[in-house]
């Protein structure tokens, strides 16, 4: 079964979030990594980017795939992942910490409310390998 | 019948394995209404002896550059084709392969555009170039196309003196896309950089400079980047790699992507195509770029080899979002070039670019001191140059096509204001013989 | 137990000895022969441009050893599927060799290429005819070019009559080339489903058939190598809703003289002469993707047309409504030359042949291997099969280690993982130039990979082990992209 922590929040697109203080924290989930095989390269937004929940706000490619990443939650960005320029594996090895991609602050605080909870997301991935 | 080894008796024996009566049985699913009730117009099968004596009188009509003198240009160059190049681009192993995603299969179509990306990066003076792509008109599309998806701004500056084919294909190309294309003047056989700067903004993506020009003109191209990445944008220059043995190098004069047509290194003019495009950038473009790319790595055992890589950016894995819908590339021909550069090597391509412009420069002279013939512009030309001429150049070139002489091209038919001119080009493979001859046929024509 | 010998690698600059020479030039024989003085000093090169210095025999020796680490047609079988990688014939290459041909320049006035015109004028109209189309542009260089000059052709249509239209419809089993070409036409990209045979779902079809939609686009046979028994009703529906109708041409060899897309309802198709009209691949091209369409679509074609006025040929740039142009000139002339004399050597029997014994090929190997794989679709198909390899998957053996064993085994690969509606999918073209005992030995390599899958799995996942490198590592290419050689230092 996929490595789901169970003090995060999902999105169905399979990326995760992290409150930490006023910050959100986002990457892609285990089961996202899995799929996609080994990550050759991640595509972030500048800093000071504004995301939206829903819409995507990076690309992650694969050897032989490619995938948008879609913001969990609204808000500004102030920090991403340089480590991931030369080091995509950390996706692949360590995707809720080495390979984190952005830091998120919030401008619509209802967003993480309706963010898929730990048990939700396993429920969502059950339903869909149906 | 030719090209079909099947015999009647085989085939009877696979249909019988298949368990169909007939071939009509393995079209069932073709409705009656669809087929074609009538063999196709197209005429019968021809023998090969009669086919190839109507092949050679259709060809036998045409005024090609072994029956006559050529010094026509403007995109395709008559430059001399080293004799190995044909006997090696037609092993089977090489013309009768497929685009190599079998790497294993395949290591030597892949090797050969290793060197190719190699030799095209080093003459261009950019870190990477790709597999290649159809010709140097496509190529700037393709390059106009990814500097909008680079810097997310609308508008590209095009000189005035880019080769008005290439800007037709340019336009074509664009036009479904939210993108805007702005002209700067070339009044004098090159563009005015006052005029560029005057159309860059902040929503210029690109700025393009070719160089030699269509006139065949050298451009200020350090100058125009410059100017391109004052506000942002990004410099395309579209420059001929068989030039750069002699000219600088476009990365050496602030190139973001070059791109340009390859045809002069040791592919066949073939009536305008297949030709070479050459497409390289900067490494920071690298994700960006259309098109094949071959990298090396190793396989299991630790060796050497070679595979296409970084594939998320091509059409087959990313689809609609992809740069470009490139799949086909002209990996042939790249091939040709890469035998060509090694066989011309470091000393020889800068010998073919100076013997060409310093013939030119012969031809030039001798022709602008005929009565009433002058340079068109003023500006340091390289191996092609505009002349004005007192009579119609379209009956000057019937003229000399009599003396079997290709005279140029009359630049009237892509610019009014030029109606008088006609666009000479002169390469290595020209003799001083042949240039003499032909001023002097040129002074009786315009006489 | 095969013993692998030790390939050749060496790259063209680790040939290289400084001095060496392999050209040959005429020395100069006018007066003024250095570039400074004819040239300012900052248009000139800087720094030499390091390329190899080697000698003639080094060159030919490189290459040829080169092109022995490749599988080609003229070596090896290549069931490809989607490709067509039937036999080029040679005759091909000495007609395009021709100096008429190949030494002619672009730009000679009209009346000096009247041979190359007509050809192109008789290639028009034979490939019009044989598609059903009342007009074609040979200038597209590509599959991928034609399916663009087809895109904005409609797209010029539809803006001629006033109608904006927004979205082009494409089955999620098409090439991705269709989506690609589309989305640079600047039309937003719906994909429709398919059925479990690859066919038009045609409820999904009519649900999105809405007046903002532009085009469908779809591949005749599709890319299960199935023909469509409605494809005329689904012609008919788009065209009663104004949608024009689009077939990717990748799959012309199944239906020469049996049907033709003109008569099916299409209004537009490309050629892949690469594909069907057996020019070379030569390793990913050149190719050349000639397009055609119906009449209404016609004033919209790129410019220059060929046409014929009495008995001159010429290059008609007078067509205000035209997309305008492709490439630089006028088309990939010399492919243009090779599908000439392909169709000529064939006549209208021998190519309606082709399709036929293509069809028969294809249907045999199918049936040889239908006990041993799972089918993507129940059979009869067309020119082209498509396998899975998921009972095989489940033993420890996947597609691509089947296509990675048949190297071994002295065949090229089947395409794999396409169509991507079909789970560990394997499309296999034979072709009709490939005789009953190519055909029997390739059915032979795949039963007996079937029988190693569930006896020794091991052996097909470290395959090839015959072929001058083995399995390549792809992550480390991509992760560390190594686009050109350097010196070492």
């Amino acid at each position: 079964m996929s490595n789901i922590p169970a003090d995060l929040r999902y999105t169905r697109e399979h990326e995760w979030a992290r409150r930490e203080g006023d910050q959100v924290r986002v990457g892609i989930t285990h089961f996202a990594q899995e799929q996609l095989g080994d990550v050759v390269f991640v595509e972030l937004p500048k800093l000071g980017t504004r995301v939206t929940a829903h819409r995507t706000f990076g690309v992650v490619e694969s050897v032989k795939a490619v995938s948008d990443l879609f913001a969990p939650i609204s808000g500004e960005i102030v920090e991403h992942n340089t480590e991931l320029g030369d080091a995509p594996q950390l996706v692949n090895q360590d995707p809720y910490g080495r390979g984190w991609m952005i830091v998120v602050t919030p401008s619509s605080p209802g967003d993480w409310d309706e963010l898929l909870t730990a048990q939700q997301y396993e429920q969502f991935l059950a339903e869909a390998a149906h | 019948m030719r090209y079909l080894p099947t015999t009647d008796r085989e085939r009877q024996q696979m249909l019988a394995t298949i368990g169909a009566g007939g071939i009509e049985d393995l079209l069932v699913r073709l409705p009656a209404k669809a087929r074609l009730d009538r063999p196709l117009a197209i005429g019968p099968a021809v023998a090969e002896t009669d086919l190839v004596r109507e092949l050679r009188a259709m060809a036998g009509k045409n005024a090609d550059a072994d029956s006559h003198v050529c010094f026509l240009g403007a995109g395709s160059y008559d430059h001399y084709v080293p004799s190995p190049i044909n006997h090696l681009v037609l092993r089977g192993e090489f013309f009768t392969a497929y685009t190599p995603y079998q790497p294993e299969a395949s290591q030597g179509t892949l090797r050969s555009i290793y060197e190719y990306q190699t030799m095209i990066a080093e003459l261009t003076g950019m870190d990477v170039a790709n597999a290649s792509i159809y010709d140097g008109a496509s190529s700037l599309a393709e390059a106009v196309l990814m500097s909008r998806v680079a810097t997310g701004r609308a508008e590209v500056v095009l000189p005035g003196s880019l080769h008005p084919l290439y800007r037709r294909a340019v336009a074509s190309y664009c036009q479904g896309m939210d993108l805007r294309l702005r002209d700067a003047a070339a009044p004098d056989g090159v563009v005015d950089p006052d005029a560029v700067r005057g159309l860059v903004t902040e929503a210029t993506a690109a700025v393009v400079v070719q160089s030699p020009n269509f006139y065949g003109c050298l451009e200020d191209v350090a100058a125009l980047s410059e100017i391109a990445h004052a506000a942002g944008a990004l410099s395309i220059v579209v420059a001929a790699p068989v030039n750069l043995g002699v000219l600088e190098a476009p990365g050496r004069q602030g190139a973001d992507i070059a791109v340009g047509e390859g045809q002069g290194l040791g592919v066949p003019m073939s009536f305008g195509g297949p030709n070479l495009g050459v497409f390289a950038a900067t490494q920071a473009l690298v994700r960006r770029m259309p098109g094949r790319l071959v990298g090396a790595t190793v396989d299991l055992d630790g060796q050497r080899g070679f595979v296409l890589t970084l594939q998320a950016r091509e059409q087959h894995i990313r689809r609609a979002k992809a740069t470009s819908n490139i799949c086909t590339n002209v990996a042939l021909n790249a091939l040709m070039a890469t035998i060509y550069l090694a066989i011309l090597g470091k000393q020889g391509l800068r010998k073919v670019g100076e013997l060409s412009t310093a013939k030119a420069h012969y031809a030039a002279e001798r022709l602008a001191a005929i009565p009433g013939v002058s340079l068109r512009f003023g500006a340091p030309f390289f191996k092609e140059f505009a002349v004005r001429l007192p009579k119609s150049p379209d009956q000057v070139v019937r003229k000399l096509l009599r003396e079997k002489m290709l005279a140029g091209v009359p630049l009237g038919t892509f610019d009014r204001n030029l109606r008088d001119c006609l666009l000479v080009a002169v390469t290595e493979t020209r003799t001083r013989e042949e240039i003499d001859r032909f001023a002097a046929a040129l002074e009786k024509a315009v006489a | 137990m095969m013993v692998k010998r030790a390939a050749y690698d060496r790259l063209i600059f680790e040939l290289s000895s400084p001095g060496r020479i392999a050209h040959s030039l005429p020395e100069c024989d006018v007066p003024t022969s250095d570039p400074r003085e004819l040239l300012p000093d900052k248009q000139l090169r800087s720094s030499p441009a390091e390329l190899p210095e080697v000698s003639e025999l080094d060159v030919v020796r490189h290459y040829t050893r080169l092109s022995q680490l490749n599988y080609g047609v003229d070596t090896h079988f290549y069931p490809l599927g989607s490709c067509t990688m039937k036999y080029n014939p040679k005759l091909n290459e000495d007609t395009a060799r021709l100096a008429g041909f190949a030494r002619l320049h672009p730009l000679v006035p009209e009346a000096a290429a009247q041979g190359a015109l007509q050809l192109m004028h008789e290639l028009g109209a034979m490939l019009g005819e044989i598609a059903g189309m009342d007009a074609v542009s040979l200038q597209p260089a590509a599959g991928a070019q034609g399916e663009l000059a087809g895109v904005l052709m409609i797209r010029a249509y539809h803006a001629s009559r006033g109608e904006r239209r927004t979205k082009v419809l494409i089955p999620d089993s098409a090439h991705g080339t269709n989506p690609a070409s589309t989305a640079i036409a600047g039309y937003e990209v719906v994909e429709v489903k398919s059925d479990a045979d690859g066919g038009v779902d045609l409820l999904d079809l009519e649900r999105h058939l809405a007046d903002d939609v532009a085009a469908f686009m779809i591949t005749v046979p599709n890319t299960l190598g199935n023909f469509e028994p409605r494809i005329m009703e689904i012609t008919a529906l788009c065209r009663s809703k104004g949608v024009q109708v689009y077939m990717d041409g990748a799959n012309l060899n199944a239906i020469l003289g049996i049907t033709r897309p003109g008569d099916l309802g299409f209004d537009v198709c490309h050629f892949n002469l690469h594909k069907t009209f057996t020019t070379p691949h030569g390793g990913g091209g050149p190719g050349a993707g000639p397009v055609g369409v119906k009449a209404h679509l016609e004033p919209f074609l790129p410019v220059p047309v060929v046409t014929k006025k009495g008995e001159r040929y010429t290059l008609d740039w007078k067509r205000r409504a035209s997309i305008g142009k492709l490439q630089a000139f006028w088309g990939n002339f010399a492919m243009l030359v090779r599908a000439y004399t392909y169709i000529k050597t064939m006549g209208a029997d021998g190519l309606r042949r082709v399709s036929e014994d293509a069809v028969l090929n294809a249907n045999y190997v199918m049936k040889r291997l239908e006990r041993d794989y799972d089918l993507g679709a129940p059979g009869p198909c067309m020119h082209e099969c498509v396998l899975s390899a998921r009972r095989q998957k489940k033993l420890g053996v996947n597609a691509m280690d089947v296509a990675k064993r048949l190297l071994d085994l002295g065949f090229y690969a089947p395409s794999t993982y396409f169509p991507m509606i079909v789970e560990e999918a394997l499309m296999i073209e034979p072709t009709e130039t490939e005789s009953k005992e190519t055909l029997d030995a390739f059915c032979d390599a795949m039963i007996q990979i079937a029988r190693e899958a569930e006896t020794e799995s091991k052996i097909a996942a470290d395959a090839p082990i015959t072929t001058p490198v083995r399995r390549l590592d792809q992550t480390k290419a991509a992760r560390e992209p190594d686009l050109r050689w350097r010196p070492r230092d």
